[in-house]
């Protein structure tokens, strides 16, 4: 009985951790299983350094990827102890197979217009894009694609109903995710793209960020839950609330993303 | 050694090859049967499916004709060279098999691209080949031509060597030696290559995203569109990939039964 309830998900943890067995009652090493979504890599794992000053006897393993994934594993019975993810769709996907509980939004990220260094023609704001020749953006089916196919539409209801074929008889490539429009920015392959404003954090110099007003902007909504059969329950919650808390709200705010819980942020 | 020893030693070696085929099947099993028929029908309506099948079909044969045309005089050069040069030369179109893809892809921006290292030469326009389906070939080739041209040299290595030397006592020229003797007895190898290289060109994923981005119609093959049918639409990722299998499926095995025609054919000639 306890075999096969126990036996698949432990063989899933072997293979995405690379050896780990869980570890029950031993709170003197609790490892701590974090699924993450990729945009959180850097603000996340700035989180865990903090919390294991407070928390010296837990360790925090990230199994950072796509939303999409982190959902897809959870329901095919990945072990772990928090979910944080960058879409409340997938999220909603998790607590719908019973895996997450009670999710919080913890932060809120947005799109922001990056540029080639190496561009000619100015970009002031949205309404410049279509001057530009090569423009990357998301792939519909992927997160930031449908945020991007939201900001288009407002933009549309502003600049003229053209607005958006005009921009998308300017693309040359939907990638199939934000690091992936980076990149090509970055290179100089496209002159501008879309992306989220904490990953245009992330390249530092080698892109221009315009900002994209909050009325033709999207709120990207980042839920975080603690799994139903987390191996360990409060150190779990304790991590999920050092999030929210005023110190887990200034790492997110350093790497670029608006808090969600402003009380105490300075 | 008893005949009974003997059939054990048969069952021991048949038993562990059968350990590798159900581990290699088995994931596709899986795939298989967790796709159902009207799923399969279903997927295939998915407005992704049409236009990155035509253009997987169209851009892998035209990176498998350009890698049969290009490959097979290098492959027999190489195999007929000796020396230091040549080993170097084959350690170096080996390499690409060991790049991960992606990083492929980053090394031919960096070549091809607009910002690359050559862009100077190549471009004087300032045009790029990035984000076309030229670029989706020359990612297709870059990683399948190795496969290609370690078949082709090794089945040019296996071709008796006094048969050449004959050929050519006869008074035959390099070409028809080349043309005529050499290539007609590789042929089950080179044939055999170009099938593998076409399936891991049918296959490729990470450097043409890279290089050659993801637009439907004009750079999303079939693995890309299955990868963003993956984000989107799980049934219809599972309906490409099967699609992809049996599309694979079949071809290499119209090729093996080919192969295997022909060089029936030959050895009755012969």
């Amino acid at each position: 009985m306890i075999f096969r309830r126990f036996l698949p998900p432990c063989f899933l943890l072997a293979l995405s951790l690379g050896c780990a067995g869980p570890e029950r009652g031993a709170p003197a090493d609790t490892r701590l299983v974090v699924l993450a979504a990729s945009s959180l890599r850097e603000a996340f794992t700035a989180i865990a350094d903090d919390f294991k000053h407070e928390h010296p006897n837990v360790t925090v393993s990230f199994n950072f990827a796509g939303s999409q994934e982190l959902s897809t594993q959870l329901e095919h019975g990945a072990v772990a102890d928090v979910l944080a993810s960058a879409d409340m769709r997938q999220m909603k996907r998790a607590v719908a197979s019973r895996r997450a509980v009670a999710p919080r939004i913890f932060a809120h990220n947005e799109l922001a217009i990056v540029l080639s260094r190496q561009g000619v023609v100015p970009v002031r704001s949205l309404a410049d894009l279509p001057n530009l020749d090569r423009i990357v953006l998301g792939a519909p089916e992927v997160p930031v694609g449908r945020y991007t196919s939201q900001v288009l539409a407002k933009a549309s209801a502003r600049f003229g109903e053209d607005f958006r074929s005009r921009v998308e008889a300017k693309v040359v490539s939907r990638e199939l995710n934000v690091r992936q429009v980076l990149a090509k920015v970055t290179l100089g392959e496209a002159q501008a793209g879309l992306a989220y404003r904490t990953d245009a954090v992330t390249v530092g110099d080698r892109v221009a960020v315009v900002t994209i007003p909050a009325d033709l902007n999207v709120l990207a909504e980042y839920p975080i839950a603690v799994i139903a059969d987390a191996p360990h329950p409060d150190a779990a919650r304790a991590f999920a609330d050092w999030v929210l808390s005023p110190r887990g709200q200034r790492a997110l705010l350093e790497a670029g993303f608006t808090p969600a819980n402003s009380a105490g942020v300075p | 050694m008893t005949s009974r020893g003997l059939v054990l030693q048969r069952r021991v070696l048949v038993l562990s090859g059968a350990v590798l085929v159900l581990f290699l099947a088995l994931p596709l099993m899986a795939l298989l049967l967790s796709t159902s028929f009207t799923d399969f029908r279903d997927g295939l309506q998915h407005p992704l499916v049409r236009p990155a099948l035509r253009l997987s079909l169209l851009t892998t044969l035209c990176s498998v004709v350009l890698v049969v045309l290009f490959g097979t005089p290098l492959s027999w050069t190489l195999s007929q060279a000796r020396g230091r040069w040549a080993r170097t030369v084959e350690t170096l179109v080996q390499l690409p098999i060991v790049l991960p893809p992606a990083v492929a892809g980053v090394a031919l921006l960096f070549a091809f691209g607009r910002r690359g290292v050559f862009a100077g030469w190549f471009y004087p326009e300032g045009h790029s080949v990035t984000f076309t389906t030229a670029a989706v070939v020359i990612a297709e080739v870059f990683v399948s031509a190795p496969f290609f041209v370690q078949a082709a040299t090794s089945a040019f290595r296996r071709i008796d060597p006094e048969l050449l030397i004959v050929a050519r006592s006869f008074g035959a020229t390099p070409w028809r030696v080349f043309l005529r003797v050499a290539l007609p007895l590789a042929a089950p190898g080179v044939v055999a290559g170009a099938a593998m290289s076409w399936a891991r060109a049918l296959g490729e994923f990470g450097a043409t995203l890279m290089f050659a981005g993801n637009l439907q119609g004009e750079t999303q093959t079939l693995p890309l569109a299955i990868y963003a049918a993956l984000e989107s639409d799980l049934r219809a990722a599972q309906a490409l990939s099967v699609l992809l299998m049996l599309v694979a499926f079949t071809l290499l095995l119209v090729v093996r039964g080919a192969l295997r025609r022909a060089t029936e054919a030959h050895e009755v000639t012969s």
